[in-house]
């Protein structure tokens, strides 16, 4: 029994790549005889008639074979004494740019092959940056065709500098450069004679001991060999000693409720270990308990760490459904709004402000994308401005969910970093993205400020029905501080406020005296329940309008403060005093 | 703490199962009775363990499986206290629908169409699948969660992209996802699991010596007498054994004398033909699984 390690492959139509895996199967004599017959059979009716055509052992689906080009990603498994592989076999293609970013996804490691008679080209660069996006941090990439260039040693040294300086760019974390030929079969399986230079090991001698796990390893054969294991990593979080995320953290996927009994957390651990006995916080709540019991899958266990499926029991009733997250020391952030890197994979292209389901962890729920920063040229990494994204395009974008998530960023803890949006009426899968950072706070475009405290209120929020997305959606006004004494913009198109109020909001007052900001005063709830002119809080209780707006999209901050009309003491929900436009 | 291949291809399909079971409507396990079913049946059970599987598990029976897979059905579903559905479609088997003289035709109505009829009747939102990966190359690009149109029609060229461990599960009234937890396992990382997990597999797969005849060259088994012989045919009694199960007639078996799971996984690991030889269905031109999977074969 071994280890696992998942790769992907990357390469151009013409580098060679289902050549380069069809001959580690065909060479390990990984193959099946009857799939070599039928190998042999199918290469006889293909182009290259008589010779054995190894690619055809990897692409799969009948429009492939007609066009001759891999357009999805293929999967292959293969076993060698010391390790289990599975090989995803991706297109290409800028095109198949989101069919990389499926298999990139599933991967630990990445092989990238570089053409040596041409060098890195553009394509390598998007290969190597995708894979990186996706949260790769092993590269190898493989110089194929060295027959091409008679095997020379001086254009391989070329073409590796090359490679170092787009590492170092990207800022790849671990990376291995192998001269190989793949249709003689040169470096793939064992050394070749033919390249006596080179000092390293063979492709698959190296994917046989390289360690992924992060964990130091023992065995000598796993240490660095200079000077093509370049690791060229200057990260702020990582070292190399520890690609290990901090602390303990485990997204629910289920309660576990076989009897009254009984009540467990299930779900797969995603860093570090715990134990029974162990302090835990139940994330977005907040409330500790101490870990009761553990199930490994159907034992009992006293420890359980990363990778593993467990079920765990608390020790007290905790706030705990699917989507929140059991965490202990690992300092994750629960919040509404954050930044990502998104990869567009839908024909549809991005709308801003159009309701998405974004699934983070086990969470799912409704968002928008409340703004497109920039877009990211997937060749060149240049930043572009854009406010359209189309299929296979990246760009960085601020989401605001509809209520709170425990959410992290990507390179802290990989899998609270890692989303998709969900086109909510074609149900397709409209993008992936990494978060790259975590907003904390819902911004506000208004913010009240007297001499010992600042509010930030949605107030002069906006509400616009817009005709394409057939949705309404919120606008925030300008950034603007007032001042005691201030004139406020109580009566714009889409809102009309009276003179005098009070808003009520996290046991604060913000008062509103003929048309003037007049002050923020601290109250306790009880103060307010005996004020004549305040409303609690309301949730969902508004007018018509304003309810169907909530329940399309809960968006933050609409219902978080009530307000009360001064003049007759009556209470009066917020919403009273907007209108939706239509324009 | 390093884990082998084998911990991870379970925590992977546990995972899904988790996911199936918390997010899809109403799930449904496909128990074919074989040792990959055998395997999903027991990751089911320790995925949601202390509690029982939150979803039935339903065979659909042509009437020709061989009747060592059907009393094995009967006594596992009672021994694990499992809700096992079977289905069968009645009025092709009454019409008298048969293998010998239907062809292929005979695995679309009994098989393929009864799938349907089944995951319609019960209104079926997610039925889980062993299908893995490894067996065949259209299934080398299917996603773990493959989405089916209201006609149960899978259409290669417009998968869902899958990533890291996100799934999209959301579907329309009438729309259902085939889920296939085991994907990424081979038939060598099966076998290693039924071993070390000691999973119970139908006698089937063992050595015996049972009756049997020989049929363009394949090993078909005489399970009862509606095994209909041709001229120069006649039963023998070897030993053989079944790297794979369905319906007996189009099963064929391999003479062998591994009659314990360390010899027939010997065997196996070391066999030198992939085990979707034995079923005659898939000697067709190139590209045949695809076509019968976009009509809605599993």
């Amino acid at each position: 029994m071994n280890e696992l390690l998942k790769f992907i492959t990357c390469g151009s139509v013409d580098d060679g790549k289902s050549t380069l895996i069809g001959h580690i199967l065909y060479d390990s004599k990984l193959l099946y005889a009857d799939q070599e017959q039928a190998l042999l059979l199918d290469s006889q009716v293909g182009s290259r008639a008589g010779k054995i055509d190894y690619s055809l052992l990897l692409d799969g689906l009948m429009a492939e074979r007609e066009q001759g080009i891999t357009i999805d990603v293929a999967y292959r498994y293969f076993t060698t004494e010391k390790r289990s592989f599975i090989v995803a076999d991706t297109p290409g293609h800028e095109e198949y740019t989101r069919n990389m970013a499926v298999g990139a996804s599933f991967a630990d490691l990445a092989v990238i092959l570089v053409d040596a008679s041409q060098g890195v080209l553009v394509q390598t660069r998007r290969h190597a940056r995708i894979c990186k996006l996706m949260g790769i941090r092993h590269f190898v990439f493989a110089v194929n065709k060295m027959d091409l260039i008679d095997y020379e040693e001086s254009t391989f040294n070329m073409i590796q500098t090359e490679i170092i300086a787009l590492s170092e760019t990207l800022g790849l974390d671990h990376v291995k450069v192998i001269p190989l030929s793949a249709t003689e079969g040169y470096n793939v399986t064992r050394k070749s004679d033919q390249m006596q230079w080179y000092k390293g090991a063979a492709l698959l001698p190296f994917l046989e001991d390289v360690n992924i796990s992060g964990i130091a390893s023992s065995s000598p054969s796993e240490a660095p060999v200079a000077p093509v294991y370049a690791s060229v990593s200057s990260r702020p979080v990582f070292d190399d000693s520890s690609d290990t995320e901090f602390g303990f953290y485990m997204p629910v996927q289920r309660v576990c409720r076989p009897d009254h009994t009984f009540r467990g957390f299930q779900g797969q651990i995603e860093a570090g270990h715990i134990k029974v006995g162990d302090e835990v916080q139940a994330l977005p709540s907040g409330e500790t308990a101490i870990v009761k019991t553990i199930h490994l899958t159907d034992r009992a266990v006293d420890e359980a760490s990363i990778g593993e499926p467990v079920t765990i029991q608390l020790d007290r009733e905790v706030d705990v459904s699917r989507g929140c997250v059991i965490a202990s020391g690992a300092d994750l952030t629960v919040s509404k709004s954050l930044l990502a890197t998104l990869l567009w994979m839908d024909d549809e292209p991005l709308a801003i402000n159009k309701e998405y389901l974004i699934k983070i962890g086990t969470k799912q729920l409704p968002c928008i994308v409340s703004r497109l920063d920039h877009k990211v040229d997937v060749n060149t990494g240049e930043k572009l401005e854009a406010d359209q994204l189309h299929k296979n395009e990246i760009g960085l974008c601020e989401i605001s969910l509809s209520g709170v998530s425990v959410i992290d960023k990507f390179e802290l803890h990989k899998t609270l970093g890692e989303l998709i949006l969900i086109d909510r009426m074609s149900h397709a899968t409209a993008a992936g993205g990494v978060v790259e950072d975590v907003t904390l706070k819902t911004k506000s475009g208004t913010t009240f400020v007297d001499a010992e405290q600042s509010l930030s209120l949605a107030i002069f929020d906006t509400y616009v029905f817009d005709e394409n997305l057939g949705n309404i959606i919120r606008k925030a006004p300008e950034s603007k501080t007032y001042q005691i004494g201030e004139n406020l913009p109580l009566s714009q198109l889409g809102y009309d406020y009276p003179a005098d109020f009070d808003v009520y909001i996290d046991d604060k007052f913000l008062s509103v005296r003929d048309g003037k900001f007049a002050g923020i005063a601290n109250v306790s709830a009880s103060a307010c329940a005996n004020a004549t002119a305040c409303a609690n809080v309301t949730n969902g209780a508004d007018d018509e309008t304003t309810t169907d707006i909530v329940q399309r999209s809960e968006y933050p901050a609409i219902n978080e403060y009530g307000i009360g009309l001064s003049d007759d003491g009556s209470l009066q929900p917020f919403a009273t005093y907007r209108t939706v436009i239509y324009s | 703490m390093a884990h082998t291949h084998l911990d991870t291809l379970e925590a992977e399909a546990i995972y899904i199962l988790r996911e199936v079971a918390a997010e899809c409507e109403k799930p449904v396990m496909l128990y074919s009775i074989g040792k990959d079913s055998s395997v999903m049946l027991h990751l089911a059970l320790k995925a949601f363990y202390p509690e029982k599987p939150p979803f039935p598990f339903m065979h659909i029976d042509t009437s020709w499986k061989f009747k060592e897979m059907i009393e094995f059905r009967d006594k596992q579903a009672a021994k694990l206290g499992i809700d096992m559905i079977v289905y069968r479609n009645e009025e092709a088997i009454a019409a008298g629908i048969n293998p010998f003289d239907h062809g292929s035709s005979y695995t679309d109505i009994l098989k393929t169409q009864a799938l349907k009829q089944a995951l319609t009747k019960y209104g079926f939102t997610a039925a889980f699948g062993g299908g893995r990966r490894d067996e065949e190359k259209s299934r080398a690009k299917e996603r773990i969660f493959s989405f089916r149109s209201a006609d149960h029609a899978w259409d290669p060229k417009n998968q869902r992209p899958e990533l890291w461990k996100l799934f999209n599960t959301q579907i329309y009234k009438g729309e259902s996802t085939r889920v296939f937890p085991i994907s990424n396992w081979t038939e060598k990382d099966i076998w290693q699991y039924i071993q070390r997990e000691k999973i119970e597999i139908v006698p089937l797969y063992f050595a015996k010596e049972r009756p049997i005849v020989e049929r363009d060259g394949n090993i078909i088994m005489a399970d009862d007498d509606r095994l209909k012989l041709e001229s120069g045919e006649k039963i023998e009694y070897k030993n053989v054994r079944f790297r794979t199960l369905g319906c007996y007639p189009l099963t064929g078996g391999v003479e062998s004398d591994a009659d314990t799971l360390d010899e027939v996984i010997e065997e196996t690991l070391g066999a030198a033909t992939s085990e979707r030889t034995s079923r005659v269905i898939d000697h067709e031109a190139a590209g045949s699984m695809e076509r019968r999977k976009r009509e809605g074969y599993f």
